[in-house]
């Protein structure tokens, strides 16, 4: 601690540039908006651990189940990751598909027409699904579940259909068309920025229009296209809504078109209402769970996106 | 495996835009045609107008001919894609595929064009291509590295090995040393005189002394004011363009009393 220097001496050798006062309240606002996302987030995993931890000292006879927490959740997560992972199969094909019909195949006001329709489709409220899954959906499903039966019985996926239709995969197929939308316009936001340079450098080496889509539009989007099917993921794996109203749920089962299996968020927002004491704790404790696998999948997907940094492109 | 180009009254338009007016031009085999012209006039149009690039860009058209070898590349039987495996290009701006290794860049048009090569035919290929464009020493020992990461004039050298692995019959260049240091500029213009023992190579240069030490023949272009079509003022033997033209704008435009 040294005395302020007298005014009119010179200010120490590395003088920092003069803070103006906008930075300075600017960079506070920011910097505090950081910290209080931080803050928030520490508040919900403390919440949800403290709340949670009475059911991993509970006696395994008192949980559902009765055979512990472990055996309580894992049906639950295999009906929630089975669920998306079939969403994200068939959605991120097709949301490929579109998103190259819009930015390179469809003549610009059909593209723009199309992509409009799909972000419309983003804006449909998830009970709306749900209700539609339930209704509509799910009865026209009937038959093909039975075809399925007939011809792929030998299969434990496929082994008896449901009669209503309210399964597994018609939740999953909702879910497909519920994260549509956002896999659709992220792919074709990044298909559109690829450089008109590597379109050409493709097509001036005799490409036609879809090798050069192969050589420069995909592989520049593929970043863009893995970061938007994992926020379509993402919105699978906590869909509540829909999958509460359409599936019908019931115990663990491989069977995929019959009754059976349901998801964490349906769990928990079926339950929740009555819960209470160890009941309560089981429901946040299988939340925290589902936390943590949105956690590593998020971090997996980084991990792709990442491995070939060097070739991205963005430099 | 190189041939002559005829264009005959190739008129050239952007949407409604009359870019350029009524060229015609031989461009012969095994030789290095430059051209040169002021800024806008319709080089870069003219050169995408052989290899049928020009019509990538919405709204663009051109009426006229261009043969080569007899062959109209415009007839109506002509696809596209097929000109442009015989006439390869190399842009201004280096732009190897930034997903792909120095590898994968060269052989891009290969394993577009054709069937599976064998790994032996791939890496003969390889090497000869880079070893054609004086790449090869440089990069052997990298050949999995992003083509990316390779300097400018690298990268540049990396697209014309790219080019010329497809094995073409003529390569357009449109100012490929313009984002280069004069060491870079130095061993392309090398390369482009090894070049055209075998192809036939046009160039679009604003550098006369690049034009001069480069080309056999060389053609300007100009345009008399802006908003009207650029023209092919003279077509010449460049020692000739460059010593004694046959137009005052020519001369005008060499000598640096130009506008
Ligand atoms: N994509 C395009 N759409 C519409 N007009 C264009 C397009 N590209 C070029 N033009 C116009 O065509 C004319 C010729 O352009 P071009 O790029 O061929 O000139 P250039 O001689 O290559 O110029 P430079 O030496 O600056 O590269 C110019 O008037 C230009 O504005
Ligand atoms: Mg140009």
């Amino acid at each position: 601690m040294s005395a302020p220097p007298a005014a009119s001496e010179r200010p120490p050798a590395p003088a920092k540039p003069p803070r103006r006062p906008g930075d300075v309240v600017f960079s506070g606002l920011s910097t505090a908006s950081a910290f209080s996302i931080l803050l928030i987030l520490a508040g919900v995993a403390i919440f949800l651990i403290s709340k949670a931890l009475p059911v991993f000292g509970a006696d395994p006879a008192e949980v559902t189940g009765g055979e512990g927490f472990l055996s309580y959740v894992w049906p639950l997560v295999f009906g929630t990751l089975v669920a998306s992972l079939i969403a994200m199969l068939v959605a991120t094909p097709v949301a490929v598909g579109i998103a190259l019909f819009v930015s390179h195949y469809a003549p610009k006001r059909l593209g723009t027409a199309v992509g409009f329709v799909i972000d419309l489709l983003a804006a449909v409220p998830s009970v709306v699904f749900g209700m539609w899954g339930f209704q509509v959906f799910a009865p026209k499903l009937v038959p093909l579940f039975g075809w399925l039966e007939e011809h792929l019985g030998f299969l434990p996926f496929f082994e008896s259909a449901s009669r209503t239709g309210r399964t597994l995969l018609t939740a999953s197929l909702v879910l497909a068309v519920m994260i549509l939308p956002i896999v659709t316009s992220v792919s074709r936001e990044v298909f559109l920025q690829t450089p008109r340079l590597h379109e050409e450098a493709a097509l001036a080496l005799g490409a036609t229009q879809w090798e050069m889509i192969r050589t420069a539009v995909l592989p520049f989007g593929r970043p863009g296209v893995i970061g938007g099917t994992m926020l379509g993921l993402g919105r699978a794996l906590g869909e509540t809504m829909a999958v509460a109203i359409i599936l019908s749920p019931g115990v663990f089962t491989w069977n995929l078109i019959d009754t059976g299996n349901t998801t964490v968020p349906a769990e928990i927002a079926l339950n929740f209402p009555e819960a209470a004491g160890l009941r309560l704790s089981e429901l946040i404790a299988a939340g925290l769970v589902l936390f943590g696998i949105t956690l590593a999948v998020n971090l997996a997907a980084r991990a792709v996106v990442e491995r070939r940094a060097e070739f991205s492109g963005a430099n | 495996m190189s041939k002559r180009i005829d264009v005959k009254n190739l008129d050239i338009y952007y949407g409604d835009f009359h870019a350029v007016k009524s060229v015609s031009m031989t461009i012969e085999p095994r030789s290095v045609t430059a051209f040169i012209g002021p800024s806008g006039c319709g080089k870069s149009t003219v050169l995408r107008t052989l290899n049928r690039m020009h019509e990538v860009i919405p709204g663009a058209h051109v009426t006229g001919e261009v043969l080569m070898d007899d062959r109209n590349l415009y007839a109506k039987e002509t696809d596209p894609v097929d000109v442009r495996r015989q006439v390869g290009m190399v842009f201004q701006r280096p732009n190897p595929f930034p997903t792909m290794s120095i590898r994968e860049n060269v052989l891009a048009g290969v394993s577009l064009n054709s069937k599976r090569l064998s790994k032996s035919a791939a890496d003969e290929l390889l090497e000869q291509s880079l070893r054609g464009a004086n790449l090869w020493t440089e990069v052997k020992d990298r050949l999995d590295r992003p083509g990316a990461g390779l300097s400018g004039g690298q990268q540049q050298r990396l697209c014309i090995a790219r080019a010329i692995a497809v094995q073409p019959e003529v390569i357009l260049m449109d100012e490929p040393c313009s984002a280069l240091d004069p060491i870079s500029t130095l061993a392309i213009e090398d390369l482009i005189n090894e070049l055209k023992s075998d192809y036939t190579v046009v160039i679009v240069t604003h550098n006369m002394q690049q034009a001069a030490r480069v080309s056999d023949r060389t053609g300007f272009f100009n345009l008399e004011a802006t908003g009207m079509p650029g023209e092919l003022v003279e077509m010449d033997d460049t020692p000739k363009i460059f010593s004694n033209p046959s137009k005052k704008a020519t001369e005008d435009y060499i000598s640096g009393r130009f506008g």
